[in-house]
C-alpha cells in the first residue's frame, strides 16, 4: 500500500538554512547539508529544499548544496526557488535532485511547464502553489494566487490554475496557504481538499503546521497524499519519527521502516 | 569491476552514481563506478546501468542520439550476457514499445509495452507517487536477504507508466496500486526496476549490492 509522505522543508538563501534549525547532534545548523542527513537518518519520506536567494550572483550555491545532499542522502529531493528555464531544471537534475518546484514561472509563463514535463516527464515537475483567500465570510470559498510570497495578487483562481497545471503536465501540486504560513493553526483543510478533488496528480499540503493533529487533517481531511512542514521539525518540536508514528496511530499507512 | 552507468542525456545521474559507489563501498566490493557516453566505454565493463528520469520517448530518442550507443547495448547485454540494471525509465525501454505520449520502439530486449497505469479507484493519484511495499513472484539472487512483502521493506515509486510483459514470467515482483503494477522485471541477466533503487534507502542499497555481487 502506498503510504502517506512527511516531507521537512528547508529554506536555502546563499547556501545557509534561513530560519534555522535545531537539532541537538548538528555540527553546524546553518548547513543543509548537515541539515538533510539529520532528516535522512530521521526517516524523512521525502525533503524540500527552497532556494530564497534573491542576487543573482549568489544563485549557483544552490547546486552545490544539491550535490553535497546528494552525495550523502538516498532520499529524494525536490529543490524549488527561481526555476524558470529548462536548463534550470537539468542543472538542478544533474546535480542530484529528483524533482523540481516551479512556482512564479508557472504563474507568468503556463507553457513553461508543459515545456518541462515534456522533456523531463510529469513526474519530476512539482508546480508551488501560494494561494489566499479572497472570498468574504459568508461567500462561496474562493482563493486567488499569490507570487512574491504572498505580496502580489494575480486574479487567479487557485482551483482552476490547479487544474490547468495538471493539464500542462505537472505531476504533482505543493499547495500553500498563504493565510496560514507560519501561523501554527493548521493547514487550509478547505483549499486543500478543494484542490485535491478537483486533481487527479499527488497534492503536498502546505502552510501552517503548529501540532501533529494537523499533519493528520492534512491527509485525512485535506485528502493530501503528503504533508509538508519545516519549523515543527527545524526547532525540534516533534521529530520526523513522531510525526510518522502520530499519523499511524491515527489510521494513515505511513513508513515506519 | 567497471560498471558504467549510461549518460545519454536524462536524469539524475549523480544519485544513481552516487548510490552504487556507496553499496560497492559498504559491501567491501573493489568496484570503479563509470559515468560513460561513449559505445566503447559500454563495451568495455563488465555490468551496466542505465538509468532514467523523464519521458520516454525523450529518453529514447536520447539514447538513439548517442552514436552506436544502442548497437552497443545490444552487444554487451544480449550478445555478451553482462548483468545489466535498468532504472525507471531505464528499465522501461528494455520493452518493445512504449506508449507515453506516443508510440515508440524500446530496445525489445524483453517483449511487452509500457502502459499508463489503469486503476478503478479515483481516490488514487496518478502518478503513484512514494513509498510502498513490493511482492515477490519467485526466488531470485538480487533479492537475497532483502524483506518483501506487506511488512517488507519500502521502494520509491514515481511514475504513471508501467511494464506490461507478454509473458508473464518476466515479472520479478509487483506493487499494488489499485491493481497488480509491474516493479521489476527480470529475464536472465537483465533486471529493471521500476522505483528507484538510488532514492530507496535501505532497500535499494542492498538491491544494488546484490546486483555487484551478481554472478549470472
Amino acid at each position: 500500500m502506498l503510504k502517506s509522505r512527511v516531507i521537512p522543508c528547508l529554506d536555502v538563501k546563499d547556501g545557509r538554512v534561513v530560519k534555522g534549525v535545531n537539532f541537538v547532534d548538528l555540527v553546524d545548523a546553518g548547513d543543509p547539508v548537515e541539515a538533510a542527513k539529520a532528516y535522512d537518518a530521521a526517516g524523512a519520506d521525502e525533503l524540500c529544499f527552497l532556494d530564497i536567494t534573491a542576487s543573482s550572483g549568489n544563485r549557483e550555491t544552490i547546486f552545490d548544496v544539491v550535490a553535497q545532499t546528494a552525495e550523502h542522502c538516498f532520499m529524494p529531493l525536490t529543490v524549488g526557488g527561481g526555476v524558470r528555464e529548462v536548463k534550470d531544471i537539468r542543472k538542478l537534475l544533474l546535480s542530484g535532485a529528483d524533482k523540481v518546484s516551479i512556482n512564479t514561472a508557472a504563474v507568468n509563463n503556463p507553457d513553461f511547464v508543459g515545456e518541462a514535463a515534456d522533456k523531463f516527464g510529469n513526474q519530476c515537475i512539482v508546480v508551488s502553489i501560494d494561494a489566499k483567500k479572497t472570498s468574504k465570510p459568508g461567500e462561496e470559498n474562493r482563493w486567488e494566487i499569490f507570487t512574491h510570497g504572498g505580496r502580489n495578487e494575480t486574479g487567479i483562481n487557485a482551483i482552476e490554475f490547479a487544474i490547468r497545471m495538471t493539464e500542462l503536465g505537472a505531476g504533482e501540486l505543493l499547495v500553500t496557504s498563504m493565510d496560514r504560513d507560519g501561523s501554527k493553526i493548521g493547514y487550509d483543510i478547505e483549499l486543500t481538499r478543494a484542490i485535491a478533488d478537483a486533481t487527479s496528480v499527488p497534492v503536498i499540503a502546505s502552510g501552517g503546521v503548529g501540532n501533529l493533529d494537523h499533519m493528520v487533517e492534512g491527509i485525512r481531511d485535506g485528502h493530501a497524499t503528503a504533508v509538508l512542514a519545516a519549523s515543527i521539525f527545524h526547532f525540534g518540536t516533534y521529530t520526523i519519527g513522531e510525526a510518522k508514528q502520530y499519523m499511524a496511530d491515527a489510521g494513515l499507512a505511513m513508513r515506519l521502516d | 569491476m567497471k560498471v558504467a552507468v549510461i549518460d545519454y542525456g536524462s536524469g539524475n545521474l549523480r544519485s544513481a552514481v552516487k548510490s552504487f559507489e556507496r553499496a560497492a563501498r559498504e559491501a567491501g566490493l573493489s568496484a570503479e563506478i563509470n559515468l560513460v557516453d561513449t559505445p566503447e566505454a559500454v563495451l568495455a565493463a563488465d555490468r551496466i546501468v542505465l538509468p532514467g528520469v523523464g519521458a520516454y520517448a525523450d529518453c529514447r530518442r536520447g539514447l538513439g542520439a548517442v552514436s552506436g550507443m544502442v548497437d552497443a547495448l545490444h552487444e554487451a547485454v544480449i550478445e555478451k550476457a553482462k548483468p545489466f540494471f535498468g532504472i525507471c525509465v531505464g528499465m522501461q525501454l528494455m520493452s518493445t514499445r512504449g506508449l507515453e505520449k506516443e508510440t515508440i520502439d524500446g530496445l525489445n530486449w524483453v517483449s511487452g509495452d509500457v502502459a499508463e497505469i489503469q486503476i478503478d479507484d479515483p481516490n488514487l493519484k496518478i502518478p503513484q507517487m512514494g513509498w510502498n511495499t513490493i511482492d515477490l513472484t519467485r526466488d531470485h539472487p538480487l533479492f537475497a536477504g532483502i524483506k518483501t512483502g506487506p511488512e517488507g521493506k519500502h521502494a520509491y515509486f514515481v511514475h504513471s507508466y508501467h511494464f506490461v510483459p507478454e509473458n508473464p514470467d518476466d515479472v520479478l515482483t509487483t506493487v499494488q496500486y489499485g491493481g497488480t503494477v509491474t516493479a521489476v522485471i527480470a529475464k536472465d541477466n537483465m533486471i529493471g526496476t521500476q522505483f528507484h533503487p538510488e532514492k530507496s534507502q535501505e532497500l535499494g542499497l542492498s538491491l544494488i549490492t546484490n546486483f555487484l555481487k551478481w554472478s549470472v
